[in-house]
């Protein structure tokens, strides 16, 4: 019964989403306040309705009624509570439904917060967005319905995937959903934009909180899901520029781009065709990065849905949202005025200078993802585009954009002195190179790209702390002073210095993968493994039973000299309902380096393979995401407020000026 | 002139969109591995049998059309194929030839009196270096190959009924007539 109002609801959500996807759009052309504000009734419907449905899945799924096809295929009744809930995103169909609870969630949001929108922007927003829903509802009821019955009712479900059975990737793909979802809410005022013909620094007041919110659940998203394949698979990498990673990348880059630009716009009120274009490029690679994974059209771990139906009813809706939006751009952009000029050096072209490396990066990952896709398509060689590629193309631009990300916010607006702020520079400049030169003495001339990745890092982190104390005088003015002007300062100032910090912190991470040791040995009990100062005991492997699996569980000592650290307890599991086999690591960090062992397969005679890593600086690649994503937390508490702000003292700048007439 | 600058993005997408279109019409499944050895003379090799039954080696398999099916008794899809395998042998008079993987005498053994035996001969690939000689991925793969000794195709993981009767026997049928 539950399963049928889910159903419904879901069928309901459609035809709202219909409405609200023409009927305020047709006020907003008429100038008919009544028929816009259907498009908030409309939002807040479809959220509620899709809400309903989801909860019916989930309610399905946590009961383990097997009389629902999809629970029956994905779900087991011996499986953890957790991953009950989880699984109900852990399959193609599910997930999708929590795709359009998102999108729906959004949709309300602008509904319920955007009353100090100009109505009909906001009614042309949502009706963007009710668009979007209704082809992905229609989806979703045609190829892809998760409540469909099963008779007779199977006694036990199929089970989850082994693999997707962990706690962090239980949360990673609704993290990356609200990304890519997120960014919707900006592709949803670009064609509002276009389809009014204005864009103002407004409208980049109310796109850039968005995409800011958008960008740091992605950030969040992407880092989980890069810490999860290093603790899972049992070799401690932790990015591989696998296709479906890179789907998450691509709008990662561009949204970076965009949020940057967006500045611009707001500040400065120029860029807009620019801006505009990436608002739609960003939402557009989510998108294709959906169509990529769900279409089957790769092949991957990640692509739990491989039909064509599937691909070709993804594959239009490509074709009408990017296809229609990019039309659209082609005819109004034209016309959109430019404001403001400014010099070659100045802040404006040091944020176009990072569109551009970002655009380019965002530009090189497509083209590595889809050639091999391409070659394929044409009857060429099977090839396969991995780190080779990447290290030629994505890191070269990376290096001058992170160069620049330690000058750029140290220049004026119009016109910059880049002398002055390279002058301003000289404490960031030198903490480099100490870095550098003490790199090189303690790994005695360690791999030079790696060490001025140090440098690298030293300067990005450095920098963002010099601009900090820039603004604040810190040092040159006296402490009480400094004090004032600290609290005084604005939170996105403070989210934009922690962001940088963070990205700075991740590139220490990344380079210093190139110091890792390895041991991969054969340990019978009694043995010992050696490891940069370390050593580990092997005593022994154990057979344990989980709630769903069999593990062998090994036991190793982790010594320094002759202090015990940690007992360290890395696993085999065997899933019998799957027949499948996945590792769990054991890891033993001190936060600047981590100590990882995986257990390997038994040679029969009582030997083990075991591989042992020491990784250092290898946490702080996820430390630098998170201090990222809450730097963008930090200037998004900052928005909200300026948002009603500048709302307010616009209105209040109104008044005199109305009685003046 | 400018116009058309607007329009580049667009046009990238439209060209983006056709070839996405062609990929998933195309109807080729990218997880197909094609063998570098198509069209090429099988490896060489010379296997030993299992107890008192001869091996198998490349001459075995000349002037005919042959099955040549890599399986190991640790791997669980060779089980799933081989109910499908027995078929094969028995009803479509199919050489069938098998290669133990990385297995050991006596559990082929075993797993073969378990299941059944639809293979003409067996070899025995113990140290797996015939696998990698025909760049087998990983168990089971089928190899079908000429009367002249080439590979024509290679089948990666378990067969299924559909595979064989689409493209195993049309393909025997087809060799076996030249």
């Amino acid at each position: 019964m539950i399963v049928e109002i889910g159903h419904f609801a879901l069928i309901l959500a459609l035809f709202v989403s219909l409405i609200q996807s023409t009927v305020p759009l047709w006020g907003a052309a008429r100038g008919d306040i009544a028929l816009m504000a259907a498009g908030r009734g409309a939002a807040i419907a479809a959220f509620v309705l899709v809400a309903v449905a989801f909860a019916a899945l989930i309610n399905a799924y946590v009961t383990s009624d097997f009389s629902v096809l999809n629970v029956a295929e994905n779900s087991n009744s011996l499986k953890p509570l957790l991953y009950q809930f989880t699984g109900v995103w852990g399959n193609h169909e599910g997930s999708m439904v929590l795709w359009v609870s998102i999108l729906t969630l959004f949709g309300a949001a602008v509904a319920w917060f955007g009353d100090n929108l100009p109505p009909a922007l906001q009614a042309r927003v949502l009706a963007v967005q009710g668009m979007i829903g209704t082809g992905f509802l229609l989806f979703i009821l045609v190829t892809s319905n998760p409540f469909l019955r099963v008779t007779p009712a199977p006694l036990d479900g199929q089970g989850l995937n082994p693999v997707l059975q962990d706690p962090g990737l239980a949360f990673h793909p609704p993290f990356l959903y609200l990304g890519y979802v997120g960014f919707s809410v900006a592709f949803a005022f670009a064609v509002a934009a276009l389809i009014e013909g204005r864009v103002d620094a407004a409208w980049a007041r109310w796109v850039r909180p968005w995409t800011l919110a958008a960008w740091c659940v992605l950030t969040i998203g992407i880092a989980s899901g890069s810490w999860w394949a290093y603790y899972t698979l049992g070799w401690g990498g932790w990015w591989f520029w696998d296709p479906v990673e890179n789907a998450s990348l691509m709008p990662w880059l561009a949204g970076t781009a965009l949020l940057h630009s967006a500045i611009v716009v707001e500040k400065r009120d120029t860029l807009k065709s620019w801006t505009i274009l990436l608002a739609i490029l960003t939402f557009s690679l989510s998108l294709v990065g959906t169509f990529l994974v769900r279409s089957g059209v790769l092949t991957s771990v990640h692509a739990f849905a491989v039909d064509p139906r599937r691909g070709a009813f993804i594959l239009l809706l490509l074709f009408v949202a990017i296809g229609g939006s990019l039309l659209l751009y082609a005819v109004r952009a034209p016309a959109l005025r430019s404001g403001g000029v400014f010099a070659p050096i100045s802040r404006e072209s040091a944020l176009v200078l990072n569109n551009l490396l970002l655009a380019c990066a965002a530009a090189t990952v497509v083209l590595g993802t889809l050639y091999p896709l391409f070659l394929d398509a044409v009857g060429g060689p099977k090839v396969s585009v991995g780190f080779p590629f990447f290290n030629r193309t994505f890191v070269p631009l990376m290096v001058p954009a992170l160069i620049a990300v330690a000058v750029g916010p140290l220049l004026a607006w119009k016109r910059g002195d880049l002398l002055g702020a390279l002058q301003r520079l000289w404490v960031a400049f030198a903490a480099a190179i100490v870095v550098v030169l003490g790199a090189l003495y303690l790994t005695h001339g360690g791999p030079v790209l790696a060490v001025l990745g140090f440098g690298l890092a030293a300067w990005v982190g450095i920098g963002a702390l010099v601009e900090l104390g820039d603004r604040l005088r810190l040092f040159r003015a006296p402490l009480a002073e400094s004090w004032r002007r600290a609290r005084n300062l604005p939170r996105s100032a403070y989210g934009m210095s922690l962001a940088h910090l963070g990205l700075g912190v991740v590139v220490v991470g990344l380079s210093a993968s190139a110091f890792e040791e390895e041991r991969i040995v054969s340990v019978h009990p009694g043995d010992t493994i050696a490891l940069a100062g370390y050593t580990l005991d092997f005593a022994g492997v154990v057979k344990l039973d989980g709630p769903n699996y069999t593990a062998q569980q090994a036991t190793l000592t982790l010594k320094r000299g002759d202090r015990v650290i940690e007992e360290m307890h890395p696993e085999q599991r065997f899933f019998p309902l799957q027949q499948q086999t996945t590792g769990k690591t054991a890891i033993r960090t001190n936060l600047l380096s981590d100590l990882y062992v995986a257990l390997g397969d038994s040679d029969g005679k009582g030997g083990w393979t075991v591989r042992a890593y020491w990784k250092p600086f290898v946490p702080w690649i996820w430390i630098g995401a998170v201090i990222m994503a809450f730097g963008g937390a930090v200037s998004l508490s900052d928005r909200r407020w300026r948002v009603g702000v500048a709302a307010r003292t616009r209105r209040q700048a109104a008044l005199p000026v109305a009685a003046a007439e | 002139m400018r116009r058309a600058l607007y329009l580049l993005p667009m046009l990238l997408f439209l060209a983006l969109a056709g070839y996405f279109t062609l990929a998933l019409t195309s109807g080729r499944d990218p997880s197909v591995l094609p063998s570098a050895l198509i069209d090429k003379p099988a490896p060489t090799f010379a296997l030993a049998g299992l107890d008192g039954a001869p091996g198998l080696d490349r001459a075995a398999l000349a002037g005919q059309v042959t099955l040549v099916n890599f399986f190991a008794s640790w791997c669980v899809p060779c089980r799933v194929e081989q109910p499908l395998l027995l078929r094969l042998a028995r009803d479509k008079a199919v050489s069938l030839y098998g290669i133990a993987y990385k297995d050991k005498p006596e559990d082929t053994e075993g797993y073969l009196k378990e299941l059944g035996d639809p293979y003409r001969r067996i070899g025995l690939d113990e140290s797996g270096e015939v696998g990698i000689d025909f760049g087998v991925y990983g168990v089971p793969e089928t190899y079908v190959i000429d009367k002249s000794g080439r590979i024509r195709l290679r089948h990666v993981g378990p067969l299924t009924a559909e595979d064989v009767e689409q493209k195993i026997l049309p393909l025997l049928q087809e060799l076996g007539r030249s």
